[in-house]
């Protein structure tokens, strides 16, 4: 007895169709504090011809009262961490007394940061993270002890400099120096891990919009992050994410901060090329 | 809970290893896709393949399959077919060679293996994100696939 693939998913789309009624990504706008809107979804970056015609935040997959809860500042519970790293944004540290502030002045100055990393570093030879970044300017530019990769302070800090960047399109670049690197993220990003041998693209790609057991795939998309979820009640970075999706499959996962979680995160940036910055933004 | 979708698979039986007379994950022959003999020379139990099929613990098949006679169950994933007249499209050889390794009958297909032991990149230890140890196995046992098999014949439409 052979099935054409085809014909199982004519099975499949009969269930979707009797099933719940809530699998597609909801037809909504994101005006963040009445003034702002965002682009939630849009046409698919170039290097996702064939693969995805459209790209569309996580912001869609989620309920009412959670997409609400983005769209007000006072209401969006990541905005509090927003003001604590604000506080340490003009807070001297390590042994040269100096503060973020003293260099870079107002953290308004960040805006336009976000969108474009992770990002080749010429001097350093290397593709880096915002956290790595961070890190550099406290170890090099202050004399301070670096933050732990996925640390409350890192990524209340990475809240802050992706806030003020909210609104402008996600513009990772992929050629150049950073084309090996994001080779590297796109093979992983198509290895099925684990025990359960599944992959970023068998859910993400393949099965966004509909629902594995309890839950309403997204794209995965990270325009987003740092993440606040109403699940663990704190932000949550792109690599914690990244960890819990590749435990899910059974598998050893990465370590955050890993060049292997870089290239992953440089690669999956890359596909929301064109989407709002949103971090930080809440999930489920 | 959300990270753990799969969470808690059970490996009790799994170190306790393979039982005589049991056909061992590495040992299995498939024709087409499917597997004629049975695993384990014992009939399988429906009603605890039913609970197989249903418990997230377990084999977690609504993860991704809906089936109305689970209705008791609370949600259902839609990434596979539903699961209802299983019994009418496929006969018990090719459900057993469905569930021991699906990516046989189905080419690069999302489903798992539930008894496979090889091949696997960076195999984990269950959902602790740890690399695996001496006791990994199969998600399901010889039994286990058995009583999942005699359930799924059950599904007539
Ligand atoms: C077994 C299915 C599965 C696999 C495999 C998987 N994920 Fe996920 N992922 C989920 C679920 C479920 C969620 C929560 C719902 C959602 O946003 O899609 C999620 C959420 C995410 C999010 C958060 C999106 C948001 O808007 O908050 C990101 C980012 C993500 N995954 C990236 C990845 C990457 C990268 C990989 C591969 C390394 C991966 N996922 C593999 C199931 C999976
Ligand atoms: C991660 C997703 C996933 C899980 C978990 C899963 N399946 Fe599947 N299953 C699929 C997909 C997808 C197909 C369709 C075949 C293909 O890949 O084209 C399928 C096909 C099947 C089929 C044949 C389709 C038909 O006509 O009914 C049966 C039977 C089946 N699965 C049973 C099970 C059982 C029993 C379990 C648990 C022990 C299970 N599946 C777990 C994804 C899954």
């Amino acid at each position: 007895m052979t099935f054409t693939r085809k014909a199982l998913c004519g099975v499949a789309a009969l269930a979707m169709s009797t099933g719940a009624g809530f699998a597609e990504p909801v037809d909504d706008t994101l005006v963040l504090n009445e003034e702002q809107t965002l682009v939630t979804r849009t046409t698919a970056p170039a290097h996702l011809e064939g693969v995805l015609s459209e790209i569309i935040s996580g912001w869609h997959f989620r309920g009412t009262e959670t997409r609400a809860m983005q769209t007000d500042d006072f209401d969006n519970p990541g905005m509090i961490f927003v003001e604590q790293a604000e506080e340490v944004w003009n807070t001297a540290d390590g042994t040269e007394g100096k503060s973020c502030a003293s260099c870079h002045e107002g953290s308004e100055t960040m805006a336009g940061v976000r969108p474009v990393y992770p990002k080749w570093n010429e001097a350093a030879g290397e593709v880096r993270t915002l956290e790595m970044q961070i890190n550099d300017c406290r170890e090099n530019q202050m004399g301070a002890e670096p933050w732990k990769y996925t640390g409350g302070d890192m990524v209340n800090m990475t809240a802050l400099i992706s806030s003020v960047s909210r609104g402008m399109p996600v513009n990772v670049a992929i050629d150049g120096p950073a084309q090996s690197t994001w080779e590297k993220g796109k093979e992983l990003y198509y290895t099925r891990t684990g025990q359960l041998e599944l992959s970023c693209s068998n859910c993400h790609e393949d099965n966004y919009g509909n629902m594995i057991r309890a839950d309403h795939l997204s794209q995965g998309q990270i325009n987003g992050f740092p993440v606040y979820r109403l699940k663990n009640t704190r932000l949550n970075s792109a690599h914690d994410r990244f960890k819990g999706c590749i435990r899910d499959t059974r598998a050893e996962t990465y370590a955050p901060g890993s060049d292997a979680f870089v290239a992953l995160e440089l690669y999956v940036a890359s596909r929301g090329n064109g989407l709002s910055v949103e971090g930080p933004s809440v999930r489920n | 809970m959300r990270r753990c979708l799969f969470a808690g698979a059970v490996y009790a039986v799994l170190t306790m290893g393979v039982s005589a007379g049991e056909v061992s994950p590495t040992e299995v022959k498939y024709e087409d896709g499917a597997i004629a003999q049975s695993l384990t020379g014992t009939s399988g139990d429906p009603a605890a393949g039913r609970e197989i099929v249903g418990d997230k613990s377990l084999g977690n098949c609504v993860a991704c399959h809906a089936v109305t006679d689970l209705a008791d169950v609370p949600f259902h994933g839609e990434i596979g077919p539903m699961l209802d007249g299983a019994g009418d499209r496929w006969t018990e050889a090719e459900l057993r060679g469905i569930i021991a390794n699906a990516k046989i009958m189905f080419e690069d297909s999302m489903m798992p293996s539930f008894y496979k032991t090889e091949g696997f990149i960076r195999p984990g230890n269950a959902y602790t994100g740890e690399a695996a140890d001496d006791s990994f196995g199969p998600l399901l046992t010889a039994q286990q696939i058995e009583d999942v098999v005699a359930y799924l014949v059950t599904l007539k439409e």
